[in-house]
């Protein structure tokens, strides 16, 4: 049968009925929209949780652990070469935590094809003095404009500026909750002691709020050159290489390698941080849930409403079948109409969908933990609105599917001669 | 004597709904080219039930059914809708016309189904059956807005609208009053005697019976007169 005239009994079976019609697309409308917002809301919040850590993790981190040498004397005894080797009492070795040659190791790194980039740390323990309390601490070394490039280090500076580190000597940022503690802001000075009994005298530039507050009470940073002056070692000490990949997914494999390669430990991001790994995942599939939920309730709307609505035109297919349409067009018919529902209801809903995102895109959201965040966070991602227009035809197929089979299973026997 | 357009070979038809009850039983008969026929006969003698067997529309029986020298046996569900949209017009006893289209609309769509002819030609037919039967002042109306008289010259216009073989009326005059059974009774009559249309009603009115050429009486559910026989005896 003509294409055209299926669509032209489609169109008049929907515009006669066009209230029963307009419900049923407004039904498709409003799970696409909810599907569309949940989704976005959520897997919004779900990257910016992921981001409290993996934005500021590096994805590969080079360093010296302390530990027992594997190298024992036994294991070059060549009559024990294949014994199992039980060693008691191995103390760990007194590593240099310097990275040899570090220099060299990050002019190769930031060469490298797949990594992103490359910043040096520097990390010291020390002590910060405050009247008679001495209050255990780190002082990271790092270079604050590489930092911001790669780990938005900006971002959760609260008050003061990460570029002062470099411009004033012997200068500091110290964690939110340590500076409360201390009770210094930006422009005072506070005095630490090294691990060696040296005694400095640094002054705050910035504060900083990373939203995990035993890290703030604990962390403070500084420049490289300071902190190796804190530990008196000479400009090319690094005890830490940050390194970001092109695409994180590599990052157990080529930290492998680059073990390896540099003869240091190497951490990458996935073992260093697996559990946010699974809760992405699991908060991920919860909103697909949700969402995919909303939509199949609003498939059985589609479906009830074109049963009703075969039951109602009831004495059109009969007539329509007595005049020579066969079954399988009554069921195209059918079919269309349910697309057609389908099809505008989706659309409308990936657009209201889309405003109600951008509603909550304004809603304030003010928490301490994240000083960068205003309003709520909405992930603006196309698949979501591709998965919306494909499911709402998908439910709105199977919901026409089963309806235009009984219509074209109609008797227009029974139905005429009922009468 | 006409080819045989239709003819009916040892049809039989039983009802198991609660015990087995039959309701026609070894119907044989023809209707050649040019024939006015009316089925008579009380109510459920079965006469009803014949006529939408030789519709095609009910294929539950026993027996044989030929339409145009084709056996309707073995056919699929789409080859039988194809022959009642080229070779049979349906006349019910209730308007049946589609309310969601206009009254040209619902006179084209089976020619549209059908798909011999390019649209506007259709048009042009439909309008030209709307003339035959009067009433074409009414094409642009909706359907539900015309009288009852009107629909069913509507529906009758419908069922001319492929030029089919043969017309079938299921009581097309059942539910209307005198007036208007008389205007759709003349039309049949006018479209057998001046456009040699085959024609086969059922219908309980003896009247309308009586002026058709052949008359076929049945009862429980077998035929016991066929007028057009007697005449050929006689």
């Amino acid at each position: 049968m003509k294409t055209k005239l299926v669509v032209q009994i489609s169109r008049s079976l929907l515009i006669a009925r066009w209230k029963q019609t307009l419900v049923a697309a407004v039904g498709v409308t409003f799970s696409i929209t909810m599907f569309i917002a949940l989704l976005s809301f959520m897997t919004g919040l779900n990257v910016l949780l992921d981001g409290l850590i993996l934005n500021r993790v590096p994805h590969i981190r080079l360093y010296n652990d302390i530990k027992p040498n594997k190298d024992q004397p036994v294991t070059h005894d060549n009559a024990y070469k294949n014994s199992y080797h039980f060693i008691s009492s191995v103390k760990a070795v007194n590593v240099r935590q310097e990275i040899r040659n570090s220099s060299a190791i990050i002019a190769y790194l930031k060469n490298s094809k797949n990594v992103l980039g490359v910043t040096p740390r520097v990390t010291t323990q020390v002590f910060f003095n405050d009247g008679n309390i001495d209050l255990n601490g780190m002082v990271q070394g790092l270079d604050p404009g590489q930092e911001d490039k790669l780990f938005h280090f900006d971002d959760y500076i609260i008050s003061g500026s990460g570029a002062d580190l470099l411009k004033i000597p012997n200068s500091i940022i110290l964690g939110k909750s340590l500076a409360d503690l201390l009770l210094a802001d930006v422009g005072k000075v506070i005095q630490v002691t090294t691990t060696k009994g040296e005694i400095f005298q640094l002054k705050v530039v910035g504060l900083f709020q990373s939203g995990i507050q035993e890290y703030d009470k604990a962390t403070s940073f500084a420049s490289i050159g300071l902190v190796q002056k804190l530990l008196g070692k000479t400009g090319n000490y690094v005890t830490d290489i940050q390194i970001k990949l092109t695409d994180i997914n590599n990052a157990p494999k080529t930290a492998t390698v680059f073990a390896r390669i540099f003869n240091t430990d190497a951490e990458d991001i996935q073992t260093a941080n697996a559990q946010f790994e699974t809760g992405s995942f699991i908060r991920t599939l919860i909103s697909y849930v949700v969402g995919i939920t909303v939509l199949i309730v609003a498939g059985f709307g589609i479906y009830n409403i074109l049963n009703m609505m075969i039951y109602e035109k009831m004495d059109t297919i009969a007539i329509l079948k007595a005049t020579g349409f066969s079954g399988k067009d009554v069921q195209k018919i059918f079919l269309l109409i349910a697309l057609v529902i389908g099809f505008s209801g989706g659309i409308a809903g990936l657009l209201l969908g889309f405003g109600l995102s951008l509603i909550i895109d304004q809603i304030p959201f003010v928490t301490p933990s994240l000083p960068t965040i205003t309003t709520y966070p909405v992930n603006y991602d196309p698949w979501f609105y591709g998965i919306g227009i494909v499911f709402s035809l998908v439910t709105t197929f199977m919901a026409g599917w089963f309806p235009s089979r009984k219509a074209s299973r109609v008797d227009p026997v029974v139905i005429i001669r009922g009468k | 004597m006409g080819k045989i357009i239709l003819e009916a070979r040892h049809i039989n038809k039983d009802f198991n709904d609660p015990v087995r009850v039959s309701v026609l039983s070894d119907i044989n008969f023809s209707i050649t080219d040019g024939e006015f026929v009316s089925v008579t006969g009380k109510s459920g003698c079965g006469k009803s039930t014949l006529l939408y067997i030789l519709s095609t529309m009910d294929t539950d029986y026993e027996g044989e059914l030929w339409i145009d020298g084709e056996s309707t046996e073995n056919k699929r569900e789409e080859q039988l809708a194809r022959i009642r949209n080229k070779k049979i017009g349906f006349v019910f006893q209730f308007h049946y016309l589609l309310k969601e289209f206009t009254v040209l609309q619902n006179v084209m769509l089976p020619g549209l189904k059908l798909n011999e002819y390019p649209e506007n030609e259709i048009e042009h037919r439909a309008m030209e059956k709307l003339k035959i039967l009067g009433i074409e002042h009414l094409a642009l109306k909706n359907a539900n807005l015309i009288s009852g008289g009107e629909k069913q010259r509507v529906a009758i216009a419908r069922a001319l609208i492929n030029d089919p073989m043969i017309i079938m009326g299921d009581e097309p005059t059942g539910n209307l009053d005198k007036k208007n059974s008389e205007i759709v009774f003349d039309t049949f009559k006018n479209l057998a005697r001046e456009y040699n249309q085959t024609i086969l009603i059922v219908t309980h009115d003896l009247k309308f019976a009586s002026n058709t050429e052949r008359n076929i009486e049945m009862e429980d559910g077998k035929i016991i007169h066929d007028n057009r026989l007697e005449n050929l005896i006689k």
